[in-house]
Order: structure tokens, then sequence, then C-alpha cells
């Protein structure tokens, strides 16, 4: 065994190690340092690899991905993670690909069928997961209107793209040399990609996001295959069943299939929906109130809830709303934040923008914790969450949102809500907890409003 | 080749085994982190590419190959990097 295995197989069980430790925040930062470490080990062990002659070329390489990641790593802001996550997917599936074509064009008709069908799966998964995740960073950092794009047999036309793109693949695993059928197939795996994302709408970007870590982790694990390097298709295998996991416990929380998520475009607004939204508005009024209006509401509070969504996220509302929390804290009041797990464009999104604004992790609660708290709360506090509140999913069988687990933000005493405007969220559904007579509506951008119900709270004692 | 092929679907099964039993026990809490840890781990595909970067295949294995050095480099240096910024920022309610 050579000293570089050796380097490698430390590596791989640190790496291993490292996302253990991401069971707890205790240990997080210790696992991570570790994968940074066997991170290092395995590069500086490669540079002596036998096969390197010129080190010119790959310099160059890594100064340019150090400037650029550093840059990355150290400037974006908490509220861009989502679109960074996406965009770090997009180049991961790029390596993979160009690796694929630089191999394929050297080994070329002599690849035998194995090698030969996993340059196909890393060319192909590569590819896709490319275009679908520039898509997405793209749809994220709102370049492209959020909204799912859709025409009449779009999945007819996919179905098509991904046939033609299997009867490639099949071909040329036996007749391996045949160049322009393996470059039709990466260029028909760039357009699938984008046809995969395009009709997603917004609010689905926490699932898809997921799905396409799994499948820049597949992408990567090919590559293992095809260079036969064994501790990448060890972290190609974590990061697919990891990104796998957390799309499915996505779907789980909007209770739809994955098969759902990629193939229905869930911005439509269907007459049905509509016709329920409706017969909602009919039913009550909605109540709007002022911002000074509420320290009222505060008066022999006990327990309030928080509950944040995207809407916190656009405003960058978490720092007033800590200081909020905080100073309800001041008064002895008991302060909870409820975290849906769909909250926000990616998983655990809503954590980490409060977690900057210095809230303690100990205060953020997971749906199945809060939920039996909303009974005792004296006040819930809706910044810019709308469809994971909805009592529809609850008791409406006619609404798309039916079945889904939502916040029981209804059985508060009082609920105030921030938000924008009437306007339906992603699901395109009117929330019936607006019609509620115990919730009230406090209109206007999310940071605006936090800042006025602070000045609020601290003249109105 | 076949071998070593066994050798790879056998890795490449039991780490998604181990993957599934790791990344279910992280908690919510920290999905967003353990996005861009997994994210910056699997750069790894950088010491491939860095082989051929460097091992002189030809032009088109130099260009794609650095080219693919720079990408996985990106996710090295800014998935480290992001994931501890987030890490950082988790604390518990002073006692």
């Amino acid at each position: 065994m050579s000293p570089l295995s050796l380097c490698y197989i430390v590596s791989a069980c640190l790496f291993i190690l490292g996302l253990k430790g991401l069971s707890s925040p205790r240990t997080a930062r210790l696992g991570m340092f570790g994968a940074e470490g066997a991170m290092a080990l395995a590069v500086i062990g490669t540079l002596f690899h036998h096969e390197i002659i010129n080190y010119t070329w790959l310099a160059i390489g890594l100064l340019i991905g150090s400037i650029v990641g550093g840059t990355i790593g150290l400037r974006v802001p908490m509220t861009a993670v989502p679109q960074r996550t996406a965009f770090s997917h997009a180049l991961g599936a790029l390596a993979a690909t160009l690796i694929g074509v630089a191999e394929f064009e050297r080994h070329g008709a002599e690849a035998g069928k194995v090698l030969m069908t996993a340059l196909g799966f890393e060319v192909v998964i590569g590819g896709l997961t490319f275009t679908g995740s520039l898509m997405a960073a793209a749809k994220l950092q709102e370049l492209i209107r959020g909204q799912p794009i859709t025409y009449r047999g779009q999945n007819y036309v996919n179905m098509s793209i991904l046939g033609v793109i299997v009867v490639c693949l099949v071909t040329l695993v036996f007749s391996p040399g045949n160049a322009f059928l393996f470059y039709t197939m990466v260029g028909l795996a760039l357009i699938f990609g984008l046809q995969m994302v395009i009709p997603i709408g917004a609010a689905d970007m926490p699932v898809v996001i997921a799905l396409l870590n799994s499948y820049a982790g597949l992408a990567d694990a090919s590559m293992g295959f095809v260079l036969m390097n064994k501790i990448q298709i060890i972290t190609g295998s974590l990061d697919g069943t990891s990104g796998f996991l957390l799309s499915l416990l996505m779907c789980r929380a909007m209770n739809r299939s994955a098969m759902n998520v990629l193939f229905g475009a869930f911005g439509k607004v269907d007459p049905e929906a509509m016709a329920a939204a409706a017969a909602a508005q009919a039913k009550g009024t909605v109540r709007s109130i002022q911002a000074d209006e509420t320290s009222v509401l505060l008066d022999g509070a006990r327990k309030v809830i928080i509950v944040p969504g995207y809407g916190m996220a656009v405003s960058q509302a978490q720092h007033p709303v800590a200081e909020f929390a905080n100073q309800l804290g001041k008064r002895g009041i008991d302060v909870k934040y409820a975290i849906h797990p769909v909250a926000g464009r990616m998983p655990g999104h809503m954590n980490v923008l409060l977690a900057e604004a210095n809230v303690p992790y100990d205060k953020l609660y997971e749906m199945e914790q809060i939920n039996p708290y909303f009974g005792e709360a004296d006040l819930v506090l809706v910044i810019g969450a709308n469809d994971v509140t909805n009592p529809a999913a609850r008791s409406n069988r006619a609404s798309p949102l039916y079945g889904m687990p939502i916040l029981e933000v209804d059985r508060g005493k009082a609920i105030i809500v921030l938000k924008r405007s009437m306007n339906p969220g992603f699901a395109g559904v009117e929330n019936e907890l607006y019609y509620n007579p115990k919730t009230m509506m406090l209109f206007g951008d999310a940071k605006e409003s936090m800042n006025k119900l602070l000045a609020a709270m601290k003249t109105g004692h | 080749m076949t071998s070593d092929l066994e050798i790879g679907l056998y890795i490449f099964m039991l780490a998604g085994f181990l993957g599934y039993h790791v990344i279910t026990r992280v908690p919510p809490l920290l999905h967003t982190p353990l996005m861009s840890a997994t994210n910056a781990i699997s750069g790894i595909s950088l010491i491939g590419s860095l082989v051929i970067a460097g091992a002189d295949h030809g032009t088109l294995s130099t260009v794609l190959g650095t080219i693919a050095v720079a990408c996985s480099t990106t996710n090295v240096v800014g998935g480290f990097l992001i994931t501890d910024r987030m890490l950082r920022m988790f604390k518990k309610t002073p006692e």
C-alpha cells in the first residue's frame, strides 16, 4: 500500500467523523476541523502523485479556486446561502462533467463497457445537475422569476429527452468510440437539467436543492468509478445519501411525493383552489392592526411564540425579531420560535438566520415539539410565513394543502400576522388563518413592522 | 477491472448505508450547515482533477482538468469557510 492510499483512508475516516460531529451543535465545529484537515491531507498527498509532471496549470486552478471560494465563503450573506449552495452544486457537477469529457477524449474507442457506463453516468448526471443548479441559483437570486414556467406537454418533452439520453448511453456502452453520440448525450443532459427546474416554483426550492445535492453526489461517485478513486466513491455516496434523505424530509413536510414536486409544478392555481379561497373569503373579514396598538396585546402575556418564514429572510428582519424577543425576555415573558421544516428556501434556512441574529438554538423548536405549546401561547407572532400556518391543511379536503403538516398557529389565544399584503402564498391558496377572529394583520415590510413594534413596546411602558 | 468495479460497488453501497445512519442523526437545526459540509467534502473530486490537470495527457485534458480544479477548489474552500461561519453562530442560552 502506498503512502498516498494511507492518506486517503485516514481522510475518508475523518470525513465520516466530521459528518457525525454534525449530530450536535457542540461537536459540529470540531468535526469540521477534522474534515478540513482530512481534505488538506488528501490534496497535499495527491500533489506527490507520480502521474503529475506539470504543476503550472494545476497551481493556476488551485489559485483561482481559492480566491473565488475564499471570497464566496467569507462574503456571502446568510440570506444568500441557498443560492450559494445551488451554485456550488453547479460547480461540483461541472467539474465532474469536464473530467468525464477529458477521460472520454483520452480513452475514446478503447473504453471498456464498465468505464463507458461510469463515464456516461458521470456526464449525464453531472450535466443535468450543472444546468439545473444554475437555474435554481438564478431563481433564488431572483435573476429569473420564481414562478413556475409550464407549457402543455412539458412532461412528454422531458420524458422524450430522457429517453434519447438513455438510448445514447446504451449504444455508447456497446460502441464507445462514437463521439457524436457522446456529445449529443452531454448536450441533451444539459437541456434536461434546465427543463427539470424551469417548472418548479420558488417555494419548492428546499426539495429541489436537496435533490440537486443528491445528484451532485451521484455525479461525484460516478467520477470516482471512472478514475477508480475509492475515497471519491465514499464521499459521492455520502453526499448522494444526504441529499436524498433531506429531499425526502422536505417532501414529507409538504405532504408531497418527490414525483409530484418534479412533475407537478406546484405553483399553478387550479380552479378548485380558487373556489375554496373564495369560500374562505366569504366566511369572514380580515382585521388589520397598527404597530402602536399591539403593545396592549403584550400586557399580561406570559408566553409568546414567534413563527418565522421566508418573508423574514427577504426583508432581513431577523435582527429586530431577535431584539424584540430579548425585550420580551427582559419582562419575564417566555419566547419560543417555531420552525417549520420547509420554512425558507432550503433545509434549516431559518435556524441559520436566527443563529446569525444571536438567538440561542435552544429557543428554536421543531414542528412536532412546538405544536403542543400553541394552545398555551398568549400571543403568536407570524413573520412572513404563510402556507405552513394554513389551518386548511388540517380541515379542508378541497385545499391543495390538505394533509400537509402545519404549525398549529390558529390554536394560539391571539395571533398577529406580519405580511406585506393579502396576496396568497406560493401555493396560490388563501390562508384561512387570516380570517380567524383571533387574528390581526399587521401589513408592511417585516423589518419595518418589527422596528415599529419595538418602538411601540419601548414607549408603551 | 471487474474486481475493481466490484470493490467500488461494495464501497458505494456501504458508504450509502453509513451515510443514512450518520445523517439521520443530524438535527434539522443543522441541515443548512450539513448541506454545505457535504458539499465541501465532495470537493474531494479535486484530487482526481489535480492528476488530470497535471498529467500532460494533451491540451484538452489539461484545460478541462484545470477548470475542474478551479471549480472543486472553490467548493472546498468556500464550503468549509461558510460551514464554519454558520456553526460559529449557533449558541446556547447563557446560564
